[in-house]
């Protein structure tokens, strides 16, 4: 099968590991060959934090420089700062709510205009959606579900081996149960950001 | 129950590399397993020890690497199936013990995994473990991916067996920190009881056993030879004669690029995973049906020259690293190997990318800082006020403390390895006019820089040791240490050692505690230490923030900045910590990360920081 290579960038904290472990489980109950890796060194310690999926027939579990088909971005800088990984080709999905890191949020040095750092993003990639997945999250009843509403985008794109049924299937199993339903609400509403 | 005891031989699993290996230590029946934690090896000791909690197998956080090793080498020696974990830096910690184990052996399997770290994520040096297999003359095993890795632990207690020596396992962290499916098969019952026959003329090596015991281990390193020509995990695919010897996880990236540059039928591929000692017969044969050969390993160029040594004629020409090539330096991955690959074959990459890193170059950095309120900002500040004026250098160790290098702190001027912060700081009180002030945290400090404190009173060294004692071990991951309460977190069975009572007993010349939150008192008890001449020691006593928030203990206020404020900025300049913002112009706290330590509070010079009201 041709092979997807998805890599998610997040800030410590933001739950990439748990979106990566969703579609993750998703392949397996789809029986679609999957392989992921993960930098999480310093993750605690408001360091940043890459997944790299790969769907498909490959034996690597890492996604080189120019070769990712999707990036999606919990936090605009860093979705930025993984630009390498894009071609021109590249389906980007990004939150748009940006999380300063500490230089920036005290005036020390400057976060990227929004407006320049969209630009710079689609100079090296083929697309962009870029929404307020922060404010979609807290609509769904938690602000840390900002990955739940990135994974619905994914899944919105019909870019990923897997349906968004079994993504929503394993979300029901494999997120803590008092979480489900605010994590369903936020695929949702990430979906449709996408499918608009 | 624990996930990795699910006993449903051919369920499949997402497993990250980590939980793979010690799923299959489980399958393979360990009933011994001890650890110091150490990135990227740290969950399959953190697996071992819930897994403990649960059934008949026995895990014990060791103090350090070298205990580790030898709690596992004498179960094993009582033909108990055991495993001992490290990461790479930490076998230079265990190599006393594994050089002569090697010459003794085991009756039960020994899995030793050492887990490299190729581009450092996570350490201080990307030293090469493969040579621990060379220099001791122990056989080692190399997964290439998380399926192979589970399968590999299995075989490594049955070929541990088959030798009667330990079996080094090595992985590299993109092994121990990837995810993939794997087949879980039928979990052996540990045999957790041993037994043990003396006799001293086989097991105590004094010089006249161990003249005997080395003929032993040479005859044992033969017999892994022949094991290893024999092996299914050293294996060719492919045809053509060009040739690709590889091992560990490059060899996925070369299977990858072959596929992408169509090179399945130009190129045989020589997979080595059973790496020590080398199949010598096997590859020179596979050399003799070559033209060309590119060897491809992360590190350094261990198989390259085994397989030169080994390559008699000028045919086939052998390349790995080199200017051109593979470089020494970090992890490779599927491009790089491509390019390589294409490179050394004269072939076209239709895939190469032009790479363009300037955009990323300006942006701002998102470095990895002490969490809102860690205690170890509190005793750095301190230590600053009360060192104010004076002449200081600062060497440390290694734990989140090492962050305290990062401004506006700035408080690290030397670090080696585990342990070195009192080692180093006897050094540098000998030749240099400076007061030395050092740091290390309460598990490093059990693990090795206390010895460097019984160094430094006996030989009346002059420096002040601040020990910050958070109450775990929180870099790894909050393992516990031996200065741990375990009743407190429910667990029993354990002792518990008090660091202060230790000092004490070194005979320090002058020791105190300070709660670093008490920002006044902490000054005024280290400006006492700074001002004794001799070994000092303060212990800096406050529970990391994290592990407190895991543990659920009673949060405290959290802290705003009032209208007192005239935007002195001290807080932010002189503490850094991450709860702080700036927003039009006017100091800020984000009330769902500070934490309350109110160490702000006490640095404002206008007291305008102040908790919240509810």
């Amino acid at each position: 099968m041709n092979v997807i290579r998805l890599m998610i960038v997040a800030v410590g904290g933001q739950g990439n590991l748990l979106a990566a472990k969703v579609l993750g489980e998703a392949a397996l109950l789809a029986d679609i060959p999957f392989r992921m890796s993960e930098i999480h060194g310093m993750a605690q310690r408001g360091g940043v934090v890459e997944s790299a999926m790969i769907f498909g027939d490959a034996k690597s579990s890492l996604i080189s420089d120019g070769e990712a088909d999707i990036l999606a971005g919990f936090e605009p800088l860093e979705t930025l700062r993984a630009i390498g990984k894009c071609n021109k080709k590249t389906v980007v999905i990004t939150n748009s709510m940006p999380l300063p890191p500490f230089a920036a949020a005290v005036g020390q040095s400057a976060y990227p205009d929004p407006d320049e750092l969209q630009k710079l993003i689609l100079e090296k990639a083929g697309s962009l959606n870029s929404f307020d997945a922060t404010t979609l999250a807290t609509e769904a009843g938690n602000v840390m579900a900002v990955n739940m509403v990135i994974l619905g985008a994914l899944a919105a794109t019909g870019l990923l081996p897997v349906s968004a049924e079994n993504i929503r299937e394993t979300i029901r199993n494999k997120t803590r149960r008092n979480f489900v339903a605010v994590n369903l609400k936020a695929f949702e509403l990430g979906f449709t950001t996408q499918s608009r | 129950m624990h996930k990795l005891l699910t006993d449903e031989p051919g369920k499949k699993m997402l497993l990250l590399g980590n939980e793979a290996i010690a799923r299959g230590a489980v399958e393979a029946g360990v009933a011994v397993a001890a650890a110091y934690p150490g990135t990227p090896s740290s969950e399959i000791s953190l697996n071992f020890f819930q897994m403990a909690q649960e059934g008949d197998l026995y895990f014990e956080y060791s103090v350090n690497e070298k205990v580790s090793l030898e709690v596992a080498a004498a179960a094993a020696n009582t033909g108990v199936r055991s495993m001992c974990i490290m990461k790479h830096v930490g076998m230079n910690v265990a190599a006393d013990a594994l050089m002569t184990l090697a010459y003794v052996g085991v009756r039960g399997g020994l899995v030793i995994l050492v887990a490299d770290d190729p581009s450092m994520f996570s350490s201080q040096n990307e030293q090469d473990s493969r040579y621990y297999a060379k220099l001791s003359g122990l056989a080692m095993l190399e997964p290439s991916t998380i399926e192979e890795a589970k399968e590999m632990t299995i075989r490594a207690f049955e070929l541990s067996e088959q030798l009667e020596e330990p079996v080094l396992l090595r992985t590299t962290t993109r092994i121990n920190h990837s995810t993939a499916v794997v087949t879980l098969n039928t979990i052996t019952p540990p045999k957790t009881e041993g037994d043990f026959t003396r006799n001293p003329m086989r097991y105590v090596t004094v010089p006249v056993v161990s003249r005997q015991l080395h003929v032993r281990l040479l005859a044992n390193l033969a017999k892994a030879e022949e094991l290893a020509g024999q092996s299914p995990f050293n294996y060719t695919e492919g045809k053509g004669s060009w040739g690709i010897i590889c091992n560990g996880v490059s060899y996925t990236y070369v299977s990858d690029a072959l596929d992408d540059l169509g090179l399945e039928d130009q190129v045989t591929v020589l997979r080595l995973g059973f790496t020590h000692p080398l199949p010598e017969k096997m590859i020179r044969g596979f050399l003799s049906t070559c033209e060309t050969v590119l060897i491809v390993e992360e590190g350094e160029p261990i198989l390259e020259e085994a397989v030169k040594a080994l390559n008699d004629s000028a045919i086939p020409v052998i390349g790995g690293k080199g200017d051109e090539l593979f470089s020494r330096l970090g992890e490779f991955n599927p491009a790089l190997v491509r390019e390589k690959i294409a490179r050394w074959f004269e072939v076209e990459d239709p895939l190469k990318s032009a790479t363009d890193s300037a955009i990323q170059a300006n942006l701002p950095p998102r470095p990895p800082t002490l969490c809102a309120g860690c205690s170890h900002r509190a005793t750095f500040h301190a230590v600053k006020k009360a060192a104010w004026g004076m002449d200081v250098i600062y060497p440390t160790d290694i734990g989140c403390y090492t962050l305290g290098m990062l401004p506006p702190l700035g408080m690290a001027d030397f670090l080696i390895c585990m342990g070195s912060s009192t080692g180093t700081a006897a050094g540098f009180s000998k030749t240099l006019d400076k007061k030395v002030i050092t740091f290390c945290g309460d598990s490093t400090f059990f693990h090795s820089a206390m010895a460097g404190l019984v160094n430094a009173v006996f030989n009346k060294h002059n420096f002040t040791l601040i020990i910050l004692d958070n109450g775990t071990t929180a870099m790894t991951g909050h393992q516990p240490h031996p200065g741990v309460d375990m009743e407190k977190h429910g667990l029993s069975g354990f002792g518990r050692i008090d660091i202060e009572e230790v000092v004490k007993a070194l005979g320090v010349g002058h020791l105190s505690v300070i709660h670093p939150f008490k920002l006044k008192k902490s000054i005024e008890a280290l400006e006492e230490a700074f001002a004794f001449e001799g070994v000092s020691v303060v212990i800096a006593r406050e529970i990391c923030t994290l592990y407190g928030k895991s543990l659920k203990l009673p949060k405290m206020k959290a802290f705003y900045v009032s209208d007192k404020c005239r935007n002195h900025k001290d807080c932010i300049d002189q503490l850094g910590c991450p709860a702080f913002f700036v927003k039009k112009g006017r100091v800020k706290i984000d009330s769902d990360r500070c934490t309350g330590c109110a160490l702000c509070a006490q640095v404002c010079p206008e007291n305008a920081i102040r908790p919240v009201k509810k």
